[in-house]
C-alpha cells in the first residue's frame, strides 16, 4: 500500500465557517485506484471537504495535495488544469438549466476537446447509456427528477475520463433498483477506467459494500478509519453508532444548542 | 450615538469592499474578451437574448416618445409660428438626450434585471460552481459574452429608438397636425451635426451600456445565493443603473455641450 503515493493527501487541515470549526486538524490520505468512502453525520462537513479538495474553498491551516500538487498554491491556470482530472458530482446535480440532458453531458467535451460532433455524440450516448438515461436525452434538466438529475450529472462527470471522481451523495433519491445499478456502476467505472473514487454517503450498507477504505468524520475529527471490515469491528462508540444508526451515543442528531428546557422557558426576546 | 457611528463606518467599509470586488470582477471580464471573440457562437446567442429580444420594447417606446415630442413640440413652436422647426426639435432631443437615456433605462429594466436574475440563480443552483469544477471558467464562458453582447446591443437599440422616435414625431407633426413635410426633414438635416449630436449620443449610450452591464452582471455574480438574495440583487440592478444613467448623463452632457 505504501508503494504508490496517495492521490489526495490532506495534512493537518483546519477550516472554520464563522467561528465554528468544521475541521479541526484532520489528516487523511486517498489512495490511487481505490474507492474511498467518507461518512459522517449530516452537517459534519463532507461536502465542505470535497470543495476544499477541489480548490473551491481555502483551508485556514494545513495542506491539501492532489496528484502531487498543492491545490491551494497553484495558479488559477494550473488549478483549472488539475480540475480537468477531477470529476465532481454535486449533491444537487448542478446541471445547466438552459440545456437538455444531451447537451449537458456534451458540455465539458465541447469546452475541452476538439472532437467533432459525431464523436461527441457517440461519447455522450455511451455515458448516458451507462447511467440508464440514453432515452431521456431530449429532456430539459428541469424536467428530470432529483435522482435522474444526479445520474445525468454522473454521466457528465465521467465524460472527460478524469483520474478521480468525487461523488457527493450519489445514492440519495434513488430507488432500490437504480441504487443497486449505481453502486455497481461506480465499482465498474473504478475498475475499467482505473479511476480513484471518493464517495460521500450516508448509505452505510451500499457504500461499505464497494468501498476499499472508509473514513468516518464527526465534529471536525476523523473518528475512525479502515477497511469496511475493520470499521465494522471498530471498538469506537462513534463509529459503531454511525454504522448501526443508533439514536443514542456520542454522535448527536441535533445541531449544537443550549439546553432544550431552558430554551423553551426563556424570555421571548431570545429567539 | 457610538452605535450609529459604527454602523455608518461598517456601511462605508462594506461599500468600499464592494467597489473593490466589482473592479476586480470587471478586470476579469475584460481578460476574457479575446477568448469570447474567438467563439462568435457564444456571442451571437447572447446578442439574441440580450439585444434582439429588447427590439419590440425599444421600438414601441421610441414610437410613443417621438409622438409625444411631436405633439408637445408643435404646441410650443406653433405659438411662435416656428412649427417648421419641429423636425429639428424632435430629432435633437431624441439623438442627444431621450434616445440614450430612455433607451438605457428601458434596457436596464428589460435586459439588466434579467441578467442579474439569471446569473444569481445560476449561482444559487451551483451551476457556476459546477462549471468551475469542470475546469471551465464561468466568467469567460458565461459573464463575458453577456457583457460584450450588451455593450454592442445598447448603442444599436438606441439608434433604433431615436430613428423610430423621429418617425413618430413625423406621424403626429406632419401627418396629423399638418407641419410642412419638406421643412420637417430638411431643417433636421441641416441642423443635426454628425459629431456634436450623433457621435455624442452614441458615446453616451456606449457608456450607459458599459455601466448597466457591469452593475447587472456583478450584482448577479455577487448575489447571496438564495431566492431573497437574488430578488434583492435584481432590484439593486434596476435602481443603481437608473441612478448611474441619470448621474452620468448630466456629467457627459456637461462635458460634451456645456460650458460649466
Ligand atoms: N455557505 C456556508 N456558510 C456558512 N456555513 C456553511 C456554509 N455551507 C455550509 N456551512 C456549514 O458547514 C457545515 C458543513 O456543511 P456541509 O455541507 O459540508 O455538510 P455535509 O457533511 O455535507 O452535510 P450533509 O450530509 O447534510 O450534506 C454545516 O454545519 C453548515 O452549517
Ligand atoms: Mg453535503
Amino acid at each position: 500500500m505504501a508503494i504508490d503515493p496517495p492521490i489526495v493527501s490532506i495534512k493537518n487541515l483546519t477550516f472554520s465557517r464563522g467561528n465554528r470549526k468544521i475541521f479541526d486538524d484532520i489528516s487523511l490520505d486517498i489512495h490511487r485506484g481505490k474507492i474511498t468512502a467518507i461518512m459522517g453525520p449530516s452537517g459534519t462537513g463532507k461536502t465542505t471537504l470535497l470543495k476544499i479538495i477541489g480548490g473551491q474553498l481555502r483551508p485556514d491551516k494545513g495542506s491539501v495535495s492532489v496528484n502531487g500538487q498543492n491545490v491551494h498554491q497553484l495558479s488559477l491556470k494550473n488549478l483549472y488544469q488539475l480540475r480537468k482530472n477531477m470529476g465532481m458530482l454535486f449533491q444537487s446535480g448542478a446541471l445547466l438549466t438552459d440545456m437538455d440532458v444531451y447537451n449537458n453531458v456534451a458540455f465539458p467535451l465541447r469546452e475541452h476537446t476538439q472532437l467533432n460532433e459525431s464523436m461527441i455524440r457517440s461519447l455522450v450516448l455511451m455515458k448516458l447509456e451507462a447511467v440508464g438515461l440514453r432515452g431521456a436525452r431530449h429532456l430539459m434538466s428541469s424536467e428530470l427528477s432529483g435522482g435522474m438529475a444526479r445520474r445525468v450529472a454522473l454521466a457528465r462527470a465521467i465524460a472527460l475520463d478524469p483520474l478521480m471522481i468525487m461523488y457527493d451523495e450519489p445514492f440519495t433519491g434513488q430507488d432500490p433498483i437504480s441504487m443497486a445499478t449505481l453502486v455497481q456502476l461506480i465499482k465498474t467505472l473504478n475498475v475499467t477506467l482505473k479511476l480513484t473514487s471518493i464517495i460521500v454517503s450516508h448509505d452505510v450498507k451500499e457504500t461499505a459494500a464497494i468501498a476499499d477504505y472508509i473514513y468516518v468524520l464527526s465534529q471536525g475529527k476523523v473518528v475512525g478509519h479502515g477497511s469496511p471490515e475493520m470499521i465494522e469491528q471498530s471498538g469506537s462508540d462513534w463509529v459503531q453508532q454511525f454504522m448501526n444508526g443508533n439514536a443514542n451515543g456520542p454522535v448527536h442528531f441535533h445541531f449544537p444548542a443550549n439546553d432544550y428546557a431552558d430554551d423553551l422557558f426563556a424570555s421571548e426576546d431570545t429567539i | 450615538m457610538i452605535e450609529l457611528l459604527t454602523q455608518l463606518g461598517e456601511k462605508t467599509r462594506d461599500s468600499f469592499t464592494k467597489l473593490g470586488r466589482s473592479s476586480f470582477f470587471l478586470m476579469q471580464i475584460m481578460a476574457g474578451t479575446m477568448d469570447v471573440l474567438r467563439r462568435p457562437a457564444l456571442l451571437s446567442k447572447q446578442l439574441y437574448s440580450v439585444g434582439v429580444l429588447s427590439f419590440f420594447l425599444i421600438s414601441i417606446s421610441g414610437l410613443f416618445v417621438g409622438m409625444v415630442l411631436g405633439l408637445q413640440g408643435y404646441y410650443i413652436l406653433s405659438n411662435f409660428g416656428a412649427d417648421e422647426a419641429l423636425g429639428v426639435m424632435v430629432a435633437t432631443s431624441l439623438v442627444r438626450e431621450l434616445g440614450p437615456v430612455v433607451g438605457a433605462l428601458l434596457f436596464a429594466g428589460r435586459a439588466g434585471s434579467a441578467l442579474t436574475a439569471e446569473i444569481g440563480l445560476m449561482k444559487a443552483t451551483e451551476q457556476l460552481s459546477g462549471m468551475e469544477m469542470m475546469a471551465i471558467d464561468p466568467i469567460k464562458r458565461i459573464i463575458t459574452p453577456r457583457f460584450l453582447a450588451g455593450i454592442i446591443s445598447l448603442p444599436l437599440l438606441t439608434a433604433l429608438f431615436s430613428s423610430i422616435g423621429v418617425l413618430g414625431g413625423h406621424l403626429v407633426g406632419v401627418e396629423m397636425l399638418g407641419v410642412d413635410e419638406g421643412s420637417y426633414w430638411s431643417q433636421m438635416q441641416a441642423a443635426l451635426d454628425v459629431y456634436d449630436d450623433i457621435l455624442n449620443g452614441i458615446i453616451k449610450s456606449f457608456v450607459f451600456g458599459f455601466v448597466i452591464l457591469w452593475i447587472a452582471l456583478f450584482e448577479g455574480y455577487d448575489a447571496i445565493p438564495t431566492s431573497e438574495g437574488v430578488s434583492r440583487a435584481t432590484t439593486r440592478t434596476v435602481v443603481n443603473s437608473a441612478f448611474a444613467i441619470l448621474g452620468l448623463d448630466f456629467i457627459l452632457t456637461a462635458l460634451m455641450f456645456g460650458d460649466i
